[in-house]
């Protein structure tokens, strides 16, 4: 169940302030992809028959500039792409890794379906909204800090109970690695 | 070697060899360990030829389906003078396996020989490999043996310095089970919502960007330069059991048992013996009670069953299930089997990608009625409204999806259904409060 589909309604407001996320969603869009990241698009499209093929990975880029992907940016990807502001937007809802709104500087993704449930998942989520201050499942923190998520199998089911926070991939956490894990985290 | 435990002397460690060896994953390395000399030799050979030896070697797809590889390349017709694709499937994410995670994490460069010759048999320029967006650290992985691989002349315009272009292309995924299906895995990568298509036409008719595409998963293509260094005789002969399943196999091992990870077993193996011996047998204390032996969308074992299987396509099915995806997911005697399966059927409820109506609606109810069921508030007709909802739910949609979430509902109601009656007549789950007591 992710954040995404929970809470980013297809009539969130295209500008909604979620949290204190601060990731740059001001009235005004700074364009993306212009520079080195329009180089990287272009070098990109090359490697598909079409541009539409470069949607997801331009989405990823957008979301890798802002820490989510503001309507603004699929607007200014359709654009890039040929595509109508509505089919992008019809992409990004379907996936559960892009953000439809600010989310916390470090999104922890604890994973809890059956393989890793069976291992004690369950206690790993709680161990982070109790350490983060979240308190509830996709719930940004009041610092803005962090939002904690179940996430729906990560692949890596003998390494119970996996958890991504951003980038990162971390196997076989146990509640009593909560705390040692968020003091890495700045 | 092995990972994240060293090999055990009964394994078959081909595909697995390097795992663990953080120098595999480098091109000098790979290189050092034979790597690529199977590519040179194919890029001599016809596509036919090649399309010949894997046929011969009885390789079948490690996805889940168990199609044979090379019928599947026979599939595209040469000289047909459309563009075709290789799409190499690395959207793993049934629940209980992970095994192509490791096979890109220790070894890239043999998914990138194995594309690259898949590519060359189906006269293919550019092969995809479409990896799911969690995986983040194969994805570095893989990028980073793509650049050294174009850096040194393996892939571009003059593949190995022949006149031959291989293109190889990581691209990833956004975090949706459902691209896992291969037609929808193509829907992803053409920028599209992930829905699965309506077949025919099959990929190798009108497949990715609308031309003929074959679809292979991860393990599949890791195989291929085994067999052509090694010749498809030798393949076939690992074999403990039916000729139909040759060469080694990959389980991904998971749940309540004491060594989790991956085993490579030649086909044929022991279920009792893999249980017990490689992975070490259950947690102190506890006993086996049920295992799903492919990922969690094939039918669940019992223990007597699993204790009587041997380790191949036939095997598995001659013992009431299927290989799949060779995702083992042991449940021990502390596990209530009404959690269990409303536990999964919570998540393809959540994967459904909405298209069919038995499917959108099916996995949902099913899911609430077995919450219901666990949370001591069923009734004993639901058990009949399940079945019945599970059989509008099999055979009747565009991908299996529908079909994977009714499956361990008929398991558990086949097998288990003293666990559902007794939680219906009790009001509660009667597991919840023996281990509170």
């Amino acid at each position: 169940m992710s954040a995404s589909r929970e809470e980013g309604g297809l009539h969130a407001p295209a500008h909604a302030s979620h949290g204190s996320g601060g990731h740059g969603h001001g009235g005004t869009h700074t364009p993306i992809f212009t520079g080195e990241r329009r180089q990287q698009l272009d070098e990109l499209l090359t490697r598909y028959p079409n541009k539409m093929a470069g949607l997801l990975p331009a989405l990823w880029m957008a979301q890798e500039a802002q820490g989510w992907v503001s309507e603004a940016a699929m607007e200014e990807i359709g654009g890039l792409l040929e595509l109508t502001p509505a089919y992008v937007k019809g992409v990004v809802t379907f996936y559960t890794m892009y953000h439809q709104h600010p989310v916390g500087r470090h999104f922890i993704q604890v994973c809890t379906t059956s393989p890793c449930g069976v291992c004690g998942a369950e206690d790993v989520a709680r161990a982070f909204l109790k350490h983060t201050g979240c308190g509830e499942l996709g719930v940004t923190s009041p610092d803005g800090k962090y939002t904690v998520i179940e996430v729906e199998c990560l692949g890596a089911c003998g390494f119970a109970t996996p958890v991504m926070i951003n980038e990162e991939f971390i196997e076989s956490v146990t509640p009593e690695r909560v705390p040692e894990i968020l003091g890495t985290l700045r | 070697m092995g990972y994240p435990h060293k090999s055990h002397p009964r394994e078959t460690p081909v595909l697995s060899k390097h795992f663990g060896d953080p120098e595999a994953r480098t091109l000098a390395g790979w290189r050092q360990r034979g790597g690529y000399r199977a590519l040179e030799q194919a890029l001599g050979m016809s596509p036919a030829d090649i399309v010949n030896v894997v046929k011969e070697s009885g390789l079948r797809g490690r996805g889940g389906a168990g199609f044979p590889t090379g019928m599947k390349w026979s599939f595209m017709k040469p000289g047909d003078g459309k563009p075709h694709y290789l799409a190499c499937n690395a959207d793993e994410s049934e629940p209980g396996t992970f095994k192509d995670r490791e096979i890109m994490r220790w070894t890239p460069h043999a998914l990138i020989e194995g594309c690259a010759l898949g590519a060359h048999a189906i006269g293919a320029e550019t092969a995809y490999i479409y990896i799911r967006g969690e995986f983040t650290e194969p994805l570095r992985v893989m990028e980073a043996a793509v650049r050294e691989a174009y850096r040194d002349g393996i892939l571009g315009k003059n593949a190995m310095g022949t006149t031959k272009r291989v293109d190889v292309h990581v691209h990833k995924g956004a975090g949706a089970y459902i691209c896992g299906e291969e037609t929808a895995l193509m829907n992803s990568l053409e920028g599209r919502r992930g829905n699965p298509r309506i077949k025919p036409p099959f990929p190798a008719v009108s497949g990715l960007f609308g031309q003929p595409t074959t679809i292979n998963n991860v393990e599949t293509l890791a195989a291929v330069p085994h067999i052509l260094t090694n010749s498809a005789q030798w393949y076939k002969e690992m074999c403990l059991s039916s000729p139909k399943s040759t060469g080694s196999k990959l389980f991904s091992v998971c749940g309540n048992i004491r060594k989790p990870g991956n085993y490579e077993v030649t086909m044929g193996f022991p279920f009792k013996e893999f249980l017990y011996d490689l992975c070490g047998g259950p947690l102190p204390g506890r006993t086996f009670k049920a295992i799903i032996p492919g990922g969690s969308s094939v039918p669940i074992q019992t223990l007597d069953e699993a204790e009587a299987t041997l380790m191949d396509y036939e095997g598995f099915v001659a013992q009431g299930t299927m290989l799949g995806s060779g995702g083992v997911i042991v449940f021990d005697d502390t596990q209530c089997m009404v959690k269990q399966i409303a536990r999964l059927a919570r998540f393809y409820a959540h994967e459904s990608c909405a298209q069919c109506t038995q499917c959108r609606e099916g996995t949902a109810w099913t899911t609430r009625i077995l919450e219901r069921i666990e949370n001591g508030e069923g009734q004993m007709d639901d058990l009949d409204t399940l079945l019945e909802i599970g059989e509008n739910m099999t055979g009747k949609t565009i991908c299996v999806l529908s079909d994977s979430c009714a499956t361990p509902v008929f398991s558990g109601l086949q097998k288990w259904r003293h666990e559902f009656e007794a939680h219906i007549k009790q009001k509660r789950c009667p597991m919840r409060s023996a281990v509170a007591a």
